[in-house]
């Protein structure tokens, strides 16, 4: 089980509290769609266009509940680029990064996003791991990178259910069994619960469980 | 007993503050943005405060059960330094998020030509948002810094009801309170205004439109003054009612003026009981 995807505009649409906040949808998504491919003018002190305004606004119109998806389809339906997702990541609230590193999948090809997935990652906001981790992680963290993701999951208390793709990278994955049983090993010896998740992602490695 | 603590620096206190709060029954803080003891060298130093006030205070915040938001500004001491006062350009970009409810703390420190110039521009600001303005009023030439702060505002863009002026004390109240502006008071253990003030302030000029904070931060402070505040409240017998009026229903008026307050705390997503921050970190 990994993360659901984001939910599709008619999904959103329906969960919107009311019709003023359908309308307010309606409009920030029409805006997004026809967004100007060139960059904005630079002197502006606002955001660089009309929709990264609705952007951060989508919380107070849409409902927090809903603002993580309005946001992701907003991102998609501007086809936002790299240069447009670092801006807004960097400028963002930790509730306007979640949708950046949710939409990367959709709009970045490549890796050259991941360096928004490794700030995240150095974060300690369990919010913006748990979007750090998803499908764009999954292909293109490097597995070094990619088991101390799993770890840090670990250690903050995120789900690994929110770990794209984790039983393909984490099959015969030898060293991330091992860096898990040796956390586990060093959880015991404080006295202190091995998390569930652990023996699971272990599971997956394949490898032999150890004396835990 | 529910309690909105209106001003706190939640940056400078440590995760056992937030506990002895939720347990005094704070449920919702206001942080406003102002200057760190050591002064900043460049607005890059702001932003990453900003950045903070917006990501990681609500988060600790919420993992204690305390709503978390904030007010965005360049405080009057540091709008007296040009090595900062290109924060003024980049505030817009702030001024249309979520978290923010308010502009603040704006207002005068030693009454500087260039406090001037940031407090209008600022107060404008406000207005341009849709947002109220959180006033910090100076602590030196205290009277008549309020006046000339009550002068400014009235010549601005923002209604007075819009409007908190903040630190206020028994010289400063009653001008105040004729200016139509919303009336703060910091309860502090040494300065400012002390429990028993403020009851008498309480008695004196009634409970409509007056918020109480803390505005606990890196000095000798108490986090925890708005609790004692209310339990000062009701032993001079003052009901209930009266404490949850000051205490959160002005408070939540207020800032609600900025249609962004959300007054319930969402539990973090994918967070359970062993996270990093109640371990004490990673």
């Amino acid at each position: 089980m990994t993360q659901p995807p984001p939910r599709t505009r008619d999904n959103v649409a329906a969960a919107l509290p009311d019709d003023t906040a359908r309308a307010w949808f309606d409009e920030a998504l029409a805006d997004a769609a026809c967004a100007a491919p060139a960059p904005p003018a630079a002197s502006s002190p606002y955001p660089a266009r009309t929709w990264e305004l609705w952007f951060a606004a989508a919380g107070r119109y849409c409902g927090h509940g809903n603002a993580d998806d309005v946001r992701t389809l907003l991102l998609v339906e501007a086809r936002a680029g790299l240069e447009t997702l670092t801006r807004l990541y960097r400028h963002g609230s930790a509730a306007e990064r979640r949708p950046v590193l949710r939409a990367l999948p959709a709009l970045v090809e490549g890796s050259l996003a991941v360096h928004l997935v490794e700030d995240a990652l150095r974060s300690n906001d369990t919010r913006l791991i748990s979007a750090a981790v998803g499908s764009y992680a999954a292909a293109h963290l490097d597995p070094h990178a990619w088991r101390h993701a799993v770890l840090k999951c670990l250690f903050t208390g995120v789900p690994v259910d929110a770990v794209a793709s984790l039983a393909q990278r984490a099959a015969g994955d030898g060293e991330l069994a091992r860096m898990l049983t040796d956390y586990a090993a060093e959880r015991t010896a404080a006295g202190r619960e091995v998390p569930d998740d652990l023996g699971r992602v272990l599971t997956l490695t394949g490898e032999e469980p150890k004396e835990l | 007993m529910r309690i909105f603590d209106p001003h706190i620096h939640m940056t400078s206190r440590t995760t056992d503050d937030y506990e002895a709060m939720y347990a005094a029954g704070v449920r919702a803080v206001v942080e406003p943005s102002f200057w760190l003891g050591q002064p900043r060298t460049s607005p890059s130093s702001f932003f990453d405060y900003f950045d903070a006030l917006l990501g990681w205070e609500p988060f600790r915040a919420a993992q204690y059960g305390i709503a978390h938001h904030c007010t965005i500004a360049l405080n009057p001491k540091e709008a007296n330094d040009p090595r900062c006062t290109p924060v003024l350009d980049a505030l817009p970009r702030y001024l249309v998020k979520d978290g923010v409810v308010a502009v603040g703390e704006i207002g005068y420190d030693s009454m500087t030509p260039a406090e001037d110039t940031a407090l209008a521009a600022q107060l404008q600001l406000a207005a341009d948002h849709g947002l109220p303005a959180l006033v910090h009023t100076p602590h030196r030439d205290k009277l008549a810094g309020l006046h000339r702060t009550v002068d400014v505002v009235r010549e601005s863009s923002l209604p007075m009801e819009r409007v908190l002026l903040d630190h206020l004390n028994e010289t400063t109240v009653q001008h105040a309170k004729d200016s139509g502006c919303w009336l703060g008071f910091s309860v502090y253990p040494d300065t400012k205004m002390d429990e028993d003030r403020m009851v008498e302030i309480l008695k004196t000029y009634g409970t409509e439109k007056v918020l109480v904070n803390s505005a606990a931060d890196w000095g000798k402070s108490d986090p925890l003054k708005t609790r004692k505040v209310a339990d000062a409240m009701l032993a001079a017998g003052f009901g209930e009612d009266d404490v949850d009026q000051v205490l959160w229903r002005n408070p939540a008026a207020f800032y609600g003026l900025s249609g962004r307050l959300r007054l319930d705390v969402p539990e973090a997503e994918g967070l359970h009981e062993g996270n990093s921050i109640l371990r004490g970190g990673e």
